[in-house]
């Protein structure tokens, strides 16, 4: 994201717990979110996410924790006394209200000045621009509007804390992409603090500043977008975020700036060193974009990894070729029995070059693309 | 001990409590207490001093004396009557259970597969007779059935018959009546059933070789298995205790045990007696519906 | 079985149906007109009975008391069963729960008969120890209540099942504090649900006999209790009128109500196709 801001942690989420009949929906998380920044929640269903958005709401007390908001503990204030609003899966539009009286509604729970209410209604529906729209019932709106509305029904009250469950869940592919920026071009507008919860990749590394990886309660990982996508710090963080190969081996060389992991497929040349020991059973990931395939083996300039060869370069069979137009998926069947996958830009419109199925082909990428995972 | 102390705070008062007490008090008013009534009434005997129900517990001379009948139930239990009128019940309940399914599960079908333009009105016309009140309708079955009923004048007419048919007040003219009456209770919760249901199972079935007639049988019935189940239930429980058409339509012959208790309790005036009836009729009735219950609830817990 | 067959199988088994739903409402109707007493033999055109029914003070009588006892029990059934039908949804866990659930829908399990006795039993014993309630209208609305109640809540239960939870949590979320999320939201919404309660509790209190017969006392027939005497009896053709004219209300409120329900339902079609299309 493009805003640079001091960090600021705004919303403290320590050592939080919920049990439900003995199971631990959300098992010790500790958390700071930052002021003005997106966070998303990211796994898939059962990991916790919408337990800890719920607890943040208001609608679940936690077992054990604490969730501080700007210095004040929240945890045991009811959901409308809290400085937060959410927008639903479904937005929950009040079918009975039209869209006027929707946003209006959080806003005369606060008794404010009817004039007041009028000009902030007004505010919101340009802001979602759905100006025309306000006398309307939700019906009568399509999927797109209603999100608009509910977004705006949320922001109407000026939160201290925005909560998104599943944004762009229900709409389609094409409304979605364009939908992203705009949501996360009206969120950084108002400036507010953003939880968002999605089990959608795409969605959370395309929106939010910081992403938390959650899988069976807990927090595996959490940073920027980048960082969890290129420094994966385990394996389940490594395959949940796009694909990724995984080779399993030991280390074999172990030293300050280079290590070599041993596999089964062949021997790997990491250009970095990694806290670990000798013998360590660890896995080397490789993404597939940064995987290179040609027929013919590749020379020695294009094998070098600081002056040694025979390194991070193996062969196989194309199995299946997958073609979606920007780029072609590949997977070859290796030599070992393994199966890798490799992608390629279709960066011109005829490529002389291109793969066919049962091809032999050499696969190589160089040893700094490479992370050495230890769980 | 925490509840003793919490009650005696206000705090006890939450807002949850209020509205759960609002309806358990009345239940508790309305229900519980008329059923421990009838309970302690079922242990006494009839008292001819004008005291309909007699006196379980007197106090005299300070001592507290208890007298608890329980001839009633012995009677009960050994007079065939009782038994006989219950079963009786079952019997036409579920006989008219049975026919109201036969004649309605079609009726049903074929209103659900009717073209969506009709379907409104069709329901419509079951909707009317629903609404009527239930004492003309079977009122006017007397009109029908009677020596000199339409039906009777209709059939010596055409010279079909030279006597007229003694068709009222038999177990002929009570189904009859029973069956009328329920028919739109059994079509209603088959309906909303069987539209619901997706056409395209038929549609799958026949893909896959199966008659129209296969398809009716292997997945029109099964899939609708809840609305049946909820039709028959809204037939049959309520046709047991029925009063009104065995007292209208039927005879002699239709003894139930709706009829044996407003006998009992108002021509009798034997109330102790009719109370201790009551209870067992209560147990009878709630002891499976609990089961019934638990059993549901553990379906649920599990699924 | 081919489609044609089964077609004509289908509309033969309706009519056959219909005619068998109709014939006797249409029999009392046509004899309500009957310028004879007693057969049931048509012997000209006469309407004499609605005539005698003006003048007819038990029949008008009962009328008015059954029609006050409907709406008092309407109105009641309706808020008791409502109560009943939140608390069972919302509140899973509460100590005595299952006994309340067992008492809220046992009325529709048991027999009147037997509703209406223990009732009765427990009102005579309140009598006896407090000198009221006199058995009259208040009793027979008390029965009425006990009974509209189980329905009502078995009406509102469903639809509250239905409704999206969603909408209370968004409700509270905006600054709703619980009962404003009842008012504000819950019932507009539950709306539909509480009108059928209500005409059911209604039809069903202005019909009822046998719990009437229980709790009502010297002076305080329903029009059912009266109908019935007069049924047991024989047939009485002033009954015919009354059934035809109850018959034409019946029937004038379920066309309204359907037009009304399928106008409305087409008319939000049209707004959602629309709203798809942008």
């Amino acid at each position: 994201m493009t805003i640079e801001r001091a960090a600021e942690p705004f919303l403290l989420i320590r050592n939080l717990i919920k049990e439900f009949d003995g199971v631990r929906a959300v098992n010790d998380v500790s958390v700071a979110i930052n002021k003005g920044e997106i966070f998303a929640l990211l796994g898939s269903s059962g990991c916790g996410k919408s337990t800890l958005l719920r607890m943040l709401a208001g609608f679940e007390t936690p077992t054990h924790g604490t969730i501080t908001l700007g210095g004040k503990d929240i945890v045991g204030v009811p959901p409308y006394q809290r400085p937060i609003n959410m927008m639903f899966q479904s937005y929950a539009l009040f079918p009975h209200l039209s869209v006027w009286d929707n946003i209006a509604f959080g806003l005369r729970r606060d008794g404010l000045p009817k004039d007041e209410i009028a000009a902030r209604v007004e505010q919101m529906l340009s802001l979602v621009q759905l100006g025309a729209y306000g006398k309307r019932k939700p019906h009568q709106l399509s999927g797109g509007q209603q999100q608009r509305v509910a977004l705006a029904r949320s922001l109407a009250k000026r939160p201290q804390l925005l909560l998104l469950d599943e944004p762009l869940g229900a709409l389609d592919k094409k409304l979605r992409e364009r939908t992203q920026m705009e949501l996360v071009g009206i969120i950084e507008e108002v400036g507010v603090t953003c939880v968002m919860v999605t089990h959608d990749q795409d969605e959370a590394m395309s929106m939010a500043t910081r992403i938390a990886v959650m899988s069976e309660g807990r927090i595996l990982q959490f940073g920027a977008p980048g960082e969890i996508y290129e420094t994966p710090n385990c394996r389940f963080v490594a395959d949940f975020i796009g694909s990724v190969n995984l080779f399993n081996g030991s280390v074999s060389v172990d030293e300050p700036d280079h290590v070599i992991i041993d596999t089964p497929e062949g021997r790997h040349y990491v250009t970095h060193g990694i806290t670990g020991t000798m013998g360590m059973p660890v896995s080397v990931a490789v993404r597939p974009e940064k995987i290179a395939l040609q027929a013919e083996a590749p020379t020695l300039e294009q094998r070098a990894v600081a002056g040694e060869h025979g390194y991070n370069c193996v062969q196989g069979v194309v199995a299946g070729i997958a073609y979606f137009g920007n780029e072609t998926s590949y997977h070859v069947q290796l030599d070992g029995g393994m199966v890798l996958k490799a992608t390629r830009t279709n960066a011109a419109r005829h490529d002389d070059s291109a793969l066919k199925r049962d091809q032999r082909v050499f696969a190589w990428w160089d040893g700094a693309d490479v992370v050495v995972l230890t769980r | 001990m925490n509840f003793l102390k919490n009650l005696l705070t206000l705090r006890w008062i939450t807002g949850r409590r209020v509205v759960i007490a609002v309806p358990f008090l009345w239940l508790t008013f309305a229900f519980l207490v008329p059923f421990l009534i009838v309970l302690r009434i079922s242990f006494t005997e009839a008292d001819n001093g004008g005291n309909p129900f007699g006196t379980l517990m007197t106090l005299v001379d300070g001592v507290v004396t208890l007298k608890v009948k329980i001839a009633n139930y012995l009677f009960i239990a050994e007079d065939e009557l009782y038994a006989l009128t219950y079963l009786n019940s079952l019997k036409f309940a579920a006989i008219t259970a049975a026919l109201c399914l036969v004649i309605g599960y079609p009726f049903a079908y074929f209103m659900a597969r009717a073209k969506p333009t009709v379907r409104p009105v069709l329901l419509m016309l079951v909707m009317m007779p629903f609404w009527t009140s239930f004492l003309l309708r079977i009122y006017a079955w007397k009109g029908i059935l009677a020596n000199h009923g339409i039906l009777n004048n209709f059939l010596i007419s055409i010279g079909a018959i030279g006597e007229p048919l003694h068709l009222m007040n038999t177990q002929f003219s009570l189904i009859v009546g029973m069956v009328y009456a329920y028919l739109p209770f059994m079509i209603l919760p088959l309906y909303a059933n069987l539209v619901k249901m997706d056409v395209r199972f038929l549609e799958a079935a026949a893909d896959l070789g199966a008659t129209p007639l296969q398809a009716f049988w292997r997945i029109t019935v099964p899939l609708s298995k809840s609305g049946i189940i909820a039709g028959t239930m809204l037939v049959f429980i309520p046709a047991v205790g029925e009063y009104v058409i065995p007292e209208l339509l039927g005879g002699p012959e239709t003894l139930m045990i709706g009829r044996q208790l407003w006998d009992e309790f108002f021509t009798n005036n034997d109330w102790p007696l009719a109370s201790s009836v009551t209870v067992v009729v209560i147990l009878l009735i709630l002891v499976p519906m609990a089961i019934f219950n638990k059993y549901k609830a553990d379906q649920e817990a599990r699924s | 079985m081919s489609n044609f067959v089964q077609r004509w199988f289908g509309r033969g088994w309706l009519s056959l149906g219909y005619l068998f739903l109709y014939l006797p409402i249409v029999v009392l109707v046509v004899f309500s007109f009957n310028s004879s007493r007693q057969d049931m033999v048509w012997s000209g055109f006469s309407t004499q009975w609605y005539a005698e029914l003006m003048n007819d003070s038990e029949i008008i009588g009962g009328f008015g008391l059954s029609l006050r006892i409907a709406l008092l029990t309407a109105f009641a059934s309706v808020v008791l069963g409502t109560f009943a039908a939140f608390v069972l949804n919302r509140y899973q866990r509460f100590s005595g729960r299952t006994l309340f659930a067992g008492m809220v829908s046992a009325p529709l399990v048991m027999p009147e008969v037997i509703i209406g006795l223990s009732l009765l039993l427990m009102l005579v014993s309140v009598q006896k120890l407090f000198g009221f309630p006199e058995r009259g209208l208040v009793t027979i609305w008390l029965g009425h209540t006990l009974l509209g109640m189980a329905y009502a809540a078995v009406v509102v239960q469903s639809r509250l099942q239905e409704m999206n939870k969603s909408l209370e949590e968004a409700a509270m979320d905006l600054g709703c504090k619980p009962y404003q999320v009842f008012f504000l939201v819950t019932l507009p919404n539950i709306k539909q649900a509480l009108g059928s309660a209500w005409l059911l509790t209604f039809t069903l209190s202005l019909d009822d006999v046998v719990l009437s017969a229980f709790l009502s006392g010297p002076g305080s027939s329903t029009m059912p209790i009266v109908i019935f005497s007069r049924a047991r009896l024989g047939l009485d053709p002033r009954v015919n009128a009354v059934a035809a004219l109850t018959i034409l209300v019946v029937s004038i409120g379920v066309i309204a109500s359907s037009l009304y329900i399928a106008r409305t339902e087409r008319l939000r079609q049209k707004q959602v196709a629309a709203a798809a299309k942008g």
